[in-house]
């Protein structure tokens, strides 16, 4: 699918730069100044380069391709045995903090610097050898800086997001977006119902899977559909060409049969309105607000500027030209406007066709609103023997979902789950857990729907809970081998 | 129905899964004439299933009733034969997203095992990409051919029957991504090198042991992967219960208790526990773990080729 020219880094690519773990989006553009773990430097040297390549970071901001070179640690392997003469006397390093900061303004390499560091150690030879591998580790994250350049996927956008903005996508862990992605049977040809406040990157997670075949109805709260993350992925233009949207606000009348496009937010005054509302700078402020025991989540947003396709943004920037020129009234501006709101008028009219055929082939929530009310809704839409999979930061929304959705019928195999994620460390005789764990990812709901019998009696009902009533069974483990 | 495209009705020939109760289901395969036997009596194909909705309710001859649900890979996984332990849709889903694959991905796989993994990476390259799938034991090989057949999978998938650390994939220079669940998947590192594309892919590695781990890891950094990273992931499934807990006598008159500080005796606090005093229990709903769950299946090792 990708081929040559597209491995290559282009100017007005969606690129992500990598040094160790830590990930920042940005786009590709020429003379533009990129501040990137405490270091600052133009992308332009890149351009032209193959993803995956590895850059250093020159004086005036330059990035180099970084040769291979061979580890310089293999003079004479000297070492201690154990820690027991070795004594915290704060004098160990000889080089001083302002010998270390005149090397660095001489604009000598960081692996020279770290070898420098080494000769001016006077235990580092009386160290174990895993102690010497750590000092040296430590040593080459500060000094040497080199960067990565990576294609952006899901894998790298969703634990970019979890770290660095974990506010944003409602704490959603990658491992538990992956769970979402398989329980939902995400592939090409689905016709899917997504309604997330995740930035826009769990809508994103499921085009990459979906690969531009069949089509995704996005709900939307408020005046627009959030996709700063979405943009993040740099899809291909045609990955938008059977992307809906739909209003939330709209689902009543649609299920109720007095859907009209007339009554729509399509009149400028009222639209200005609501497009204020769902700016995403003040979705952000309530969240925060919402949410006070957390730290305030103020990193520093992470680089991306909106492409064409987010047509909320391009509203946005609309509506404040036209309150400047209110009293002009150019009337160009009022045709093209007239023009702009056709267009989503019709694309409304289309997204609602899509819902009414009741046929879709699953739904993906992932939002900051109460769950419950969202399903019992949405799920109108889906056909019947399909997956569905809500997720919720906490766990009780999601009790009372379950509570509600096994009231309501046409639904299977209701899971309530949770996943826990362990990385290790492995080296030599050195292998264990990390350190540090993540303490939650989130829940998940999930469930298959089944043709819903109208008008069903309480008795039927019962019937459909004393079937789902876990078995006392004892769950089989499988077993494991060695 | 095909496991890669959802269909309406089920069809002669299909795959369908019995859906009989909780976490009790088995899949049949659909046949003019044949019939199936359940808890519930008899499912006759021809009348009770073909032509209907995927997602009906059938009536068995004895008067009870199950659904009848549309194949999934997820689905297919619990309710396959088992010829040799498999992956489950945990493991299954980090792999896929840390292996980065998408509609288009051209994937390795060795063993095929029972195809659990096979059908989930089937479904996620679908429909342009394709899976080489290596398996050195020869009934297993073939046992796999015939279940792509069936599932109306086979122009997606390659099955090879021959040893993958002496052999390799069969296949140089095409992958985005190869999976390793076999005893000393150190030996077969290169080969998986080989099958990766020239400007690079991902790699995983299963292993249920962390010393299998740590070989596989010392031949990845030999072999010049990047960005090595094991992890672990563990399922943990709730039931949904509504518990109601005793209050203790603690000798205190009734009208008293009211001043004891529940907060559930306080009308502000609806749909929270709701305690009644009379009978001394307080009610509320909770998530309970499952008394015995899996507490290790691997360790999944990923990890990067990088350019030359």
């Amino acid at each position: 699918m990708e081929g040559g020219p597209s491995a290559r880094i282009r100017e007005g690519d969606c690129a992500v730069l990598k040094r160790d773990e830590v990930f920042k989006a940005v786009s590709v553009l020429r003379r533009r100044k990129i501040i990137f773990e405490k270091q600052w430097f133009y992308l332009d040297n890149a351009i032209g380069h193959i993803y995956g390549t590895t850059f250093e970071v020159t004086s005036g901001g330059n990035l180099q391709p970084k040769q291979e070179v061979e580890e310089t640690t293999t003079e004479t392997k000297e070492a201690g045995t154990d820690n027991r003469n070795i004594v915290d006397d704060g004098k160990s390093q000889k080089l001083t903090h302002d010998d270390i900061k005149a090397l660095k303004d001489k604009g000598i390499k960081g692996q020279e610097i770290v070898q420098q560091l080494i000769e001016n150690s006077t235990t580092f030879r009386d160290k174990t050898e895993f102690a010497q591998d750590k000092y040296i580790k430590k040593k080459k994250k500060k000094y040497e800086a080199v960067i990565t350049i990576v294609k952006p996927s899901t894998r790298i956008l969703s634990t970019m997001y979890y770290a660095r903005e974990p506010g944003k996508i409602n704490h959603l862990r990658y491992d538990t977006l992956a769970q979402m992605l398989t329980l939902g049977n995400i592939h090409a040809g689905n016709k899917m119902i997504v309604m997330e406040t995740c930035a826009g990157l769990v809508l994103g997670a499921v085009m990459e899977r979906m690969g531009g075949y069949g089509s995704i109805i996005q709900m939307y709260p408020g005046g627009g559909p959030v996709r700063a993350a979405t943009s993040c992925f740099g899809f291909p233009k045609p990955f938008f060409d059977n992307l809906h949207e739909f209003p939330l606000s709209k689902v009543q009348s649609l299920l109720s049969g007095t859907f009209s496009t007339e009554t729509l937010p399509a009149d400028p005054e009222e639209n200005a309105l609501v497009e204020e509302e769902s700016n995403g700078l003040s979705e952000e402020k309530q969240t925060s607000l919402q949410e006070t025991e957390e730290e305030p989540a103020t990193e520093a947003p992470m680089e991306i500027n909106p492409t064409e396709e987010q047509d909320t943004m391009d509203i946005n920037a609309e509506d404040a030209e036209f309150k400047e020129n209110k009293e002009k009234e150019n009337k160009e501006n009022v045709r093209e406007k007239q023009i702009k709101q056709w267009e989503r008028r019709k694309k409304l009219k289309e997204a609602a066709a899509l819902l009414r055929e009741k046929n879709a082939d699953g739904l993906i929530v992932a939002s900051k609103f109460h769950p419950t009310p969202l399903l019992l809704s949405l799920l109108e839409f889906v056909a019947p023997s399909r997956p569905f999979v809500v997720y919720c930061q906490y766990k009780e929304p999601l009790l009372e979902c379950y509570t509600k959705l096994r009231e309501r019928g046409g639904v299977i195999n209701l899971k309530l789950s949770e996943t826990w994620l362990r990385n290790y460390q492995v080296l030599p005789d050195r292998s264990h857990p990390k350190l540090t764990m993540s303490g939650g990812g989130g829940y998940l709901l999930s469930g298959i729907t089944v043709v819903l019998e109208k008008g069903k009696s309480d008795s039927s009902n019962s019937d459909a809970l004393k079937m789902e009533e876990p078995s006392s069974k004892r769950c089989k483990l499988q077993d494991l081998p060695c | 129905m095909s496991f890669v495209a959802y269909g309406d009705t089920i069809q002669d020939g299909d795959t369908a899964v019995v859906f009989l109760g909780h976490e009790s289901m088995f899949p049949v395969k659909v046949q003019h004439g044949s019939v199936t036997q359940t808890k519930y009596g008899v499912i006759r194909h021809s009348t009770d299933l073909i032509g209907k909705k995927y997602g009906s309710k059938v009536t068995c001859s004895k008067g009870g009733w199950v659904f009848i649900l549309h194949p999934t890979p997820e689905l297919w996984t619990m309710n396959l034969p088992h010829r040799t332990q498999i992956l489950y849709s945990t493991d299954i889903s980090i792999i896929t997203m840390m292996l980065e694959l998408k509609p288009g991905s051209i994937v390795c796989e060795s063993g095929t095992g029972s195809g659990s993994l096979s059908h989930a990476l089937i479904r996620t390259v679908a429909p342009t990409g394709h899976l080489y799938t290596v398996e050195f034991h020869q009934q297993r090989a073939e046992k796999a051919r015939e279940e792509f057949r069936e599932h109306g999978v086979e122009h997606l998938v390659t099955v090879t029957n021959q040893d993958v650390c002496k052999n390799g994939f069969g296949v140089s220079n095409i992958a985005d991504a190869v999976f390793l669940d076999i005893p000393s998947p150190w030996e077969a590192i290169g080969h998986a090198k080989s099958a990766l594309k020239a400007e690079g892919g991902r790699i995983c590695s299963f292993s249920p042991c962390i010393e299998q781990v740590q070989r596989t890891c010392l031949a990845m950094e030999e072999c010049g992967f990047t960005e090595i990273n094991t992890l672990e992931i563990l399922l943990r499934v709730y039931n949904v219960r509504t518990v109601s807990l005793q209050i203790p006598d603690l000798g205190k008159a009734a009208e008293d208790n009211s001043s004891t500080g529940f907060d559930s005796s306080n009308p502000s606090h609806q749909g929270s526990p709701c305690a009644n005093l009379q009978q001394g229990t307080v009610q509320f709903k909770s998530a309970v773990p499952l008394r015995e769950v899996v507490g290790h299946t691997g360790y999944l090792t990923f990890a990067t080729k990088s350019l030359v």
